[in-house]
């Protein structure tokens, strides 16, 4: 015989175990490895409240953050015809079309034009998430006519970095787009047509060592991983553990390699300071 | 009493060996010839194409990198810059020139030159042989990526003929550093590579001995690069290889050097800019 008995029955709806949905409505900083609500980590551009740690965004997140409103995007369908026949673990040519099915996009970079705090420029942002935001044809081939447009109309061009470097691939053909968008980046030099590079977590090999380091300005968001080699790569060569914050942005600072480190939620302003004291104030 | 020792077992079947090993894709024959110990190295090259050479050092801001040798010679009479990659024989060679792995100051060093002879208006060869850009602590903190970003960028507006050849190994972003040139040329067994075939397979397969299998899928041989419209053309090569007989090699590359200059030289600076500028252009219209 129990030494308790519930005198009244149990109240509607109080059976068993309370079940609340939540799976995919926390997570947990990188940073700081605190429980946070997705929907104050999304409000805030994915960097955390609690410890600034900066998330990856993707590419659509990252245009809507820079432009005031609507953009127009260029280039969509420029799509990789797998010039070398590339098998891996499974070909290629699959794992692009997984690929572009996943994220909506035909290769790892949006090419837009809009507005910027009232002056028209154009982003190219890469998506870290299309096969790590690695440079082929396509993305070669879609900043080289950004640069070219950018060039004939007179507008300012920013390149958002993303990327673990040249694709692998589409082998000496990535390469080559390391050649091909410094050489225009040189005519739109010679133009004096402003380009701004925004290196972001992470950004790394020959995107590093073409484009994102031949900006009229250089600028990172914080701790973000920048580098030529990765450090895997340099602790196999010199076996040794690399020290803390190497190759992250305040490193590259102190080096003397970027301009400056902006958290991502005053990269709009910076830029659009920088615009106006290059060109001088919308018109 | 103990177990008897099975006997070996008269009747087991016997591993036997269907096919002798399956010699070496043409890809990887390619990657080792390319690496052979005894391979021309651009120093062999420069004393049998060059009277008068005279190096110059250092990138006036750091220190003199000895994995790139740069200088003045004179070529069948004509005056020209020479900026090359240079890999060491013997160990201590080896060490000297960090396994032909330039650091920023060697980058430096070959924009320095190459604005030189810009200036004066002498043509540049530039001899491209190296496993690649130095990957270590000091080249990432003295801006290897920026030192590269910015040759690449500068060498596409030289006024004067830029001729480039790969005579080994061209070794991703580390080649293409001095690679921005009117005529891009390979020597017959050389390749030219965005990863190492062993990074690659330590990517793909995890597991660095299959470099072989990434070999033949990068297609990094001299005839994949011109069949993408990568490079200009192909510097045969004597025999089994440049190793079996310098000279040739180098009589072959006098031969298309030769012709190269023929053809750059009556161009205006303005000209080879462009022309330069429109090679690059059109690389990689793989769309679908």
């Amino acid at each position: 015989m129990p030494w308790f008995r519930r005198d009244k029955p149990l109240a509607k709806g109080e059976e068993g175990e309370k079940h609340v949905r939540t799976e995919g409505l926390w997570l947990k900083c990188e940073g700081c490895r605190q429980i946070i609500w997705k929907k104050d980590l999304e409000a805030n551009w994915n960097v955390c409240p609690k410890c600034g740690a900066h998330a990856r965004i993707d590419a659509a997140a990252r245009l809507k953050l820079l432009f005031d409103g609507p953009y127009e995007v260029l280039d969509a369908n420029l799509c990789s015809s797998d010039p070398l026949g590339f098998v891996d673990a499974k070909p290629y040519a699959e794992r692009l079309a997984a690929t572009q099915a996943a994220t909506g996009l035909s290769d790892a970079l949006i090419s837009a034009a809009g507005t910027l705090a009232g002056r028209r420029v154009h982003i190219c942002a890469m998506e870290p998430k299309f096969i790590g935001g690695s440079m082929g044809c396509v993305v070669g081939e879609k900043i080289t006519r950004a640069i070219e447009r950018s060039l004939e109309q007179r507008v300012p061009l920013i390149v958002v970095s993303a990327s673990g470097g040249a694709r692998m691939q589409e082998g000496a053909i990535s390469l080559m787009q390391m050649a091909k968008i410094s050489a225009a980046l040189m005519r739109l030099d010679e133009a004096k047509v402003p380009f701004l590079s925004v290196l972001t977590d992470p950004t790394t090999g020959g995107v590093t060592a073409s484009f994102a380091m031949l900006g009229d300005l250089n600028i990172a968001e914080p701790k973000a991983l920048i580098g030529f080699a990765g450090p895997r790569v340099i602790e196999q060569t010199i076996r040794q553990k690399l020290p803390d914050g190497f190759q992250r942005s305040e490193f590259l600072l102190q080096h003397g390699m970027l301009d400056a480190v902006v958290p991502r939620v005053r990269m709009k302003e910076y830029l659009a300071n920088a615009l106006t004291f290059f060109c001088g104030p919308v018109t | 009493m103990e177990p008897e020792t099975p006997a070996p077992d008269a009747h087991a079947a016997p591993a036997l060996t269907p096919l002798p090993a399956p010699p070496p894709s043409k890809a990887w024959q390619r990657v080792l010839l390319a690496r052979h110990a005894k391979r021309p190295h651009s120093l062999d090259y420069i004393e049998r194409l060059f009277t008068h050479f005279h190096e110059i050092h250092g990138d006036r801001a750091f220190a003199d990198d000895p994995a790139i040798v740069a200088g003045m010679g004179f070529f069948e009479e004509r005056p020209l810059m020479v900026v090359a990659e240079q890999k060491g024989r013997d160990t201590k060679q080896k060490l000297l020139r960090n396994f032909g792995m330039p650091k920023p100051e060697g980058y430096r060093k070959a924009l320095r030159v190459m604005q030189i002879a810009a200036k004066f208006g002498r043509p540049i060869l530039t001899l491209l042989d190296t496993p690649g850009a130095y990957p270590g602590i000091d080249a990432e903190e003295r801006g290897q990526a920026e030192a590269i970003a910015r040759n690449l960028r500068e060498m596409s507006r030289l006024p004067v003929p830029v001729i480039c050849v790969v005579i080994g190994e061209g070794g991703s972003g580390g080649a293409l550093a001095l690679g921005v040139g009117n005529f891009v040329y390979m020597m017959e067994n050389a390749v030219y590579s965005v990863i190492s075939p062993e990074s690659c397979a330590a990517i793909i397969y995890r597991d660095a001995s299959r470099g072989e299998a990434a070999a033949n899928a990068l297609r990094l041989t001299a005839e994949d690069l011109l069949e993408f419209g990568l490079i200009d053309g192909i510097i045969p090569e004597p025999g089994e290889g440049a190793h079996t007989d310098p000279d040739a090699a180098a009589g072959a590359l006098r031969e298309t050097l030769r012709w190269a200059l023929d053809q750059l030289t009556p161009l205006t600076g303005a000209q080879l800019v462009e022309h330069r500028y429109d090679k690059f252009r059109k690389m990689g219209n793989f769309f679908l």
